[in-house]
């Protein structure tokens, strides 16, 4: 259907002619087609050729006006807002006065938002780490751990969907529902981990998970993040796995290939697109943390940049908290770029 | 069938073979090369790692499942027991003490409007960008495109007084509109690549025999994409029904109206002060047994639905 591409002139100019058996006559039956369903459009407008662009023009315009309309109030608009009250000391009322960078400043200067961008950091760098290094072991494991028959090159384990369906299971779960669940689990009088290292005597290692050491608070958050997301890179890793084609695996193994040879330089450098994406993908949502935070630690012991912000909204801040969600934008466009430059690789097809 | 190896592992295999001892499983053979292993060794080892995470990704949510049959004193004394009776109460009170009942009903209608519209929707611009040529068809696109790159916690803010103008804050329509908004760009942008994949023939065939735009569009291209449209649908299922950073900002106010995920975060609180944690593990329960059982009804497309937006 991209056959015009004529734009919508109204069919009035003068230069142009109908090319129809009719000549149209005039405006007004035009202009009542705009509007009318085409049932009920007299043949002799429909026939027009210039009839054909009008309705198309319709339907595009009728299907796009409300999802664009959506899409620009409540998601581009308080983008844009966002960035311009960010410069603003707008606390929520009318007036939102023009104050340059001096939330920027304020930012700068602020020991409580550097101590939780800290936070986010360390999540940003470390949680995709080991998250993703989880992912790609077991998705091997799960894709070529197998025991070899008739001669298969690889083979997967038995099983193998099996493990899969276990493994996606946190995917499916609300995220606040992960954060009440651990939150269960560390509980340091009544929790299963405390309950499972007394049980096996080594009370001694029993601890606050959660409520106590700023260090051990962010452990802890750092592995239900990562807990939440290794089945998800287990699917996907192994998905792409999968596709790798069988006979680049014997061609390595006629080679003489090992199991470490074989991972390092046949598939790591076949799945590494889909790794690298999969690294921003976990980047992003490892800065972001803020359900878990939120909910499962007690504010005291750990803050995060997205909890800190959501604290100062909350104080009417509004200028000052639109700032820090700047900042973490640039902070995720930054982290993207570095993972795009040093994972480029020459683009292997097969 | 024989387990004989095939040709190309026996030349590889047979100098090996005579100086290792002969693996036990009838298939299992040695590889040649710097990292050679046995593989029925490896078998063992891959399960006995694989199994380990089984035990990691599913002992908690287990044990949340056998804690809530327990009366909260027995959990007390011992959070690590095994329940002796089925201790109902503790869901009756999950129920009704703790409203989880209301709060999924909740959650129930807000998602039958908003994915409803999500799917509507983002099909609609999606069908029109990928099937058309017109002026600034690029620009929409890239727009929707460049809508999945930002964080939302940046929208929040003036996301709350636009809605608070509209007198849309603490309504339904208002969280309805606030999630099909959000979800949007990605459905968009998913849909768009699908119907681009369609075949552009049947599309013409039903517009010759004198089908209009709309109703090619429903009866024709809709029914085309269903499998697009499952995956997407299911993404976006999980992903509204599991949303909490939204309803916390949009429908805070009356905690009658929370949402599924609103209303478990609150249950540590109130069940907490209570010291009711039978009710808190009973809660956690009916909302993730449900979830999981259709999960693993149709995991294959819910995998296949939720890893797509990473490999695109």
């Amino acid at each position: 259907m991209k056959t015009e591409t004529r734009p919508a002139t109204g069919g009035q100019t003068s230069g142009k002619r109908p090319v129809g058996r009719t000549r149209a006559s005039g405006g007004a039956a035009f202009a009542l087609a705009v509007v009318l369903p085409p049932r009920f459009t007299p043949e002799r407008v429909r026939n027009d050729r210039r009839y054909r662009t009008l309705d198309k023009y319709r339907f595009i315009v009728g299907f796009l006006a409300l999802p664009l309309a959506f899409y620009a109030v409540f998601v581009i608009s308080p983008f844009l807002q966002a960035i311009y009250y960010s410069f603003t000391d707008w606390a929520g009322g009318a007036t939102a006065n023009f104050v340059g960078f001096d939330n920027y400043v304020k930012m700068w200067n602020d020991e409580r938002f550097w101590a939780s961008l800290q936070s986010s950091l360390l999540l940003l760098v470390v949680v995709p780490l080991v998250t993703l290094a989880l992912g790609i072991f077991f998705a091997y494991m799960i894709t070529a751990g197998g025991r070899h028959r008739r001669g298969q090159a690889v083979s997967g384990v038995a099983g193998s969907s099996l493990y899969k369906i276990v493994y996606f299971f946190p995917q499916v779960l609300s995220i606040a529902l992960i954060a009440v669940v651990w939150q269960q689990v560390y509980s340091s009088r009544s929790g299963l981990l405390n309950g499972l290292l007394g049980s096996v005597g080594l009370e001694g290692l029993e601890q606050r998970w959660l409520g106590g050491d700023y260090k051990l608070a962010l452990f802890s958050t750092m592995a239900v993040i990562a807990w939440s997301f290794v089945g998800f890179y287990v699917v996907l890793f192994s998905a792409a796995m999968g596709a790798i084609p069988k006979d680049i695996y014997e061609a390595a193994l006629l080679d003489g290939a090992g199991r470490a040879a074989t991972f390092f330089r046949v598939t790591l450098p076949l799945i590494w697109d889909t790794v690298r994406t999969g690294w921003i993908y976990m980047g992003i949502q490892a800065l972001d943390a803020f359900a878990v935070v939120l909910i499962m630690v007690p504010p005291h012991a750990l803050k995060v940049t997205p909890v800190y912000l959501y604290e100062r909204f909350r104080e009417g801040q509004f200028g000052y908290a639109t700032a820090i969600g700047v900042v973490l934008l640039v902070l995720s466009m930054v982290f993207t770029l570095i993972v795009m430059r040093i994972g480029r690789r020459d683009q292997i097809e097969y | 069938m024989s387990a004989e190896p095939m040709p190309t592992d026996a030349l590889t295999d047979r100098a090996q073979e005579s100086a290792a001892p002969s693996p036990p499983a009838a298939g299992g053979e040695v590889r040649s090369g710097p990292g050679r292993a046995e593989s029925g060794v490896l078998n063992v080892f891959s399960h006995a790692f694989l199994i380990a995470w089984v035990v990691m990704a599913a002992g908690p949510l287990i044990w949340v499942a056998l804690t809530a049959f327990r009366p909260t004193a027995d959990f007390l004394n011992d959070p690590m027991g095994l329940p002796t009776t089925l201790h109902w109460q503790n869901f009756a009170h999950a129920w009704t003490e703790a409203k989880i009942g209301r709060y999924a009903f909740n959650s129930v209608i807000i998602l039958a409007g908003s994915l409803t519209g999500t799917m509507l929707l983002g099909s609609m611009a999606a069908y029109v960008i990928a099937r058309f040529t017109f002026p600034g068809n690029r620009f929409v696109f890239l727009l929707f495109a460049g809508g999945m790159m930002f964080p939302v916690i940046l929208a929040l803010i003036p996301l709350f007084t636009i809605m608070d103008n509209m007198s849309l804050l603490d309504t339904r329509p208002g969280l309805i509109i606030a999630y099909i908004a959000y979800s949007l760009p990605f459905t968009t942008f998913f849909l768009t690549s699908f119907f681009r994949t369609l075949p552009s023939g049947v599309q013409e065939a039903a517009m010759i025999d004198g089908a209009s735009h709309t109703r090619t569009f429903f009866q024709v291209m809709m029914p085309m994409a269903k499998p697009g449209l499952v995956s997407i649908g299911i993404f976006n299922f999980l992903g509204q029904w599991n949303q909490y950073l939204l309803p916390l900002l949009l429908n805070n106010e009356d905690e009658n109206n929370y949402v599924l995920p609103q209303g478990l975060a609150a249950l540590t609180v109130s069940q907490g002060y209570a010291g009711d944690w039978g009710a808190l593990f009973a809660g956690l329960t009916i909302a993730m047994v449900p979830v999981l059982v259709v999960y693993a009804v149709f995991q294959r497309q819910v995998q296949a639905g939720l890893t797509a937006g990473a490999l695109k």
